[in-house]
């Protein structure tokens, strides 16, 4: 069995972005760039599934700029076999990469395709629920346990209020929650051996799709600012704060 | 052209998510209609139809819909998705589950987590883990949308007297199925709808130190309780606690947090609450940023205190 999974390029998350002046976006110049914690690990549940011996190769797969090659490179470095990286240097919005991807579903023929719940950039949640959809697969989104026997995945998922166990015919769609499982850390010997790994390069004419935005950024802000607060200095005070000048309790 | 909500419900009631989606749909002009596909729920398609502002109810009901599968309830969304400008959904587990896959299936692109409706086809979301807020518009013939549903009041949930329409409900699309669930028991308020919550960090320590020490606050207070991830992470809370990007979103009155530093990700969940409160030894800590009552001491000694001064 194959698995696809594709992976983002997107700023770290540790770094707290600064909204451009002029309103146009968020300042990504010389901002450290990662592989999206979700995307992580997504390849390190394939790269489980292929140590059970449940799968047989795992394909990564990014959608953006020429340097998601470092982010293919790190996807390798955790487990994966080989990469194709659809290059364009226009914005990607959710729709465009689930179309991108199931032209590659459509000539890969994976078994299952891995992703991560929400990059941590956008925010959206929607390339995995959109690429199901478009392939008609069934998903099983939020994932925290996965177990694949007998062309079954079944699926622990986190919801609001628990846990549900989902049970999907394959193919399907999987998206990764936080908890599914500890990505591993690369280590130089294999970061050594993914740069020798195949990495493919496409381009999304090549695929046929149109990956025109649909939805346009009009301004970008600041969130509002809360006003500075203030130490109290005993419980006695902050009870009285609360009280009598926020009126909150 | 009417707008279609879809409900959130538990086949006999309705949630307190869909309230809000109603009052953002309204907000978008048009009648509003609330779909509740499910099974044996006309209880819920009952009460959506009391909601103030509501025009009709549709009410799709079947077996294969009762555990709210995506493969189905998005199927159903489409078979009566025909004359709406707007499809809205809670940005709920539920809902970011189901309308990615409407959106796709319409070939349109999907709105996540409105904060704000600016005109029918203008909206503010937050990106970022909510470091920016994005003026967003859409080019689309449909807008299919998810609604923070902190971000918009509730609308009444009477005072409504819509009619309830059913319609045929689509076949079951048999690739995926429904196995079980585990519910966290909780007599507390739900945590994205309560006014207070008393929300704890890894400086607890054990599962047993998070539940005796921040129990008897929640209780005095009527509070919900929540949890960073690191809290989570640890053990010492379940998941659906965790508030943050990518737990949930929360903006109670008060929200009391014991022992968070307050990284990033999980400001992003909470940084819209009335009043916070950080407990918390160390002076330095990011929550302090955005607390409006800082309380720099141990969260062992002080908490108890707290809860014996109310």
């Amino acid at each position: 069995m194959k698995a696809l999974v594709p992976v983002k390029r997107v700023v770290d998350y540790n770094v707290k972005v600064r909204v451009k002046s002029d309103g146009t976006g968020v300042d990504i110049a010389n901002v450290k760039m990662s592989m999206n914690p979700f995307d992580e690990i997504a390849v390190e549940e394939a790269t489980r599934l292929k140590e059970k011996g449940v799968l047989t190769e795992v394909v990564a797969v990014s959608c953006g700029v020429t340097q998601c090659q470092e982010t293919l490179r790190t996807a390798m470095a955790i487990g994966a076999d080989r990469g194709i990286l659809v290059e364009t240097s226009e914005e990607l919005q959710p729709l465009a990469v689930a179309k991108l991807l199931k032209a590659l579903v459509d000539k890969e023929k994976p078994d299952l395709v891995i992703l991560g719940k929400q990059a941590i950039d956008d925010d959206c949640n929607q390339t995995g629920q959109m690429l199901a959809a478009l392939l008609d697969w069934p998903q099983a989104t939020f994932a925290s346990k996965v177990e694949v026997a007998d062309g079954h995945a079944t699926v622990t998922r986190e919801v609001d209020g628990g846990l549900e166990t989902v049970k999907l015919k394959l193919p399907a769609v999987i998206t990764t929650d936080l908890r599914l499982n500890e990505p591993r850390y690369v280590t130089l010997p294999n970061i050594m051996k993914a740069k020798k790994k195949p990495l493919d390069t496409v381009k999304p004419a090549d695929l046929g799709v149109d990956v025109t935005p649909r939805i346009k950024t009009l301004k970008v802000s600041e969130p509002p600012k809360r006003s500075a607060g203030i130490k109290v200095a005993d419980v006695a005070t902050l009870v009285d704060k609360l009280k009598n000048e926020a009126k909150v309790i | 052209m009417p707008i279609l909500v879809i409900a959130e419900h538990d086949n006999a009631s309705i949630k307190g998510a869909t309230l809000n989606t109603v009052t953002a749909a309204a907000k978008c002009g048009g009648d509003v209609h609330v779909l509740v596909a499910g099974h044996n729920a006309q209880g819920a398609a009952q009460q959506a139809a009391q909601i103030a502002g509501v025009a009709k109810v549709l009410l799709a009901d079947a077996p294969h819909l009762a555990e709210a599968l995506a493969e189905n309830v998005a199927a159903q969304v489409l078979a009566v998705a025909g004359g709406y400008s707007h499809i809205l959904f809670p940005a709920t587990a539920a809902g970011k589950n189901v309308a990615p896959r409407v959106a796709a299936k319409l070939d349109v692109a999907q709105i996540s987590d409105i904060t704000k409706v600016e005109s029918a086809d203008t909206f503010e979301r937050p990106i970022y883990a909510g470091n920016a807020i994005a003026t967003v518009q859409s080019a689309d013939a449909v807008k299919v949308i998810t609604v923070r549903t902190t971000a918009f009041d509730a609308a009444p949930a009477t005072g409504g007297s819509a009619a309830v329409e059913t319609v045929s409900p689509v076949g079951d699309a048999g690739t995926s199925s429904f196995v079980g669930r585990e519910t966290t028991k909780s007599d507390r308020p739900e945590l994205t709808a309560a006014k207070i919550i008393v929300s704890g960090g890894r400086a607890l320590g054990s599962a047993e130190k998070f539940t005796e020490l921040l129990t008897p606050l929640a209780d005095k207070l009527g509070a919900a309780l929540g949890a960073s991830r690191a809290a989570v992470d640890a053990g010492y809370a379940p998941n659906d606690w965790q508030v943050g990007q990518t737990g949930k979103i929360v903006a109670p009155q008060l929200y009391i947090a014991c022992g968070i530093s307050g990284a990033i990700q999980h400001l992003a969940g909470m940084k819209d609450s009335k009043v916070i409160v950080a407990i918390n030894k160390d002076p330095e800590a990011p929550i302090f940023s955005v607390a409006d009552y800082g309380l720099e001491a141990d969260i062992f000694t002080a908490v108890p205190e707290l809860v014996k001064a109310l």
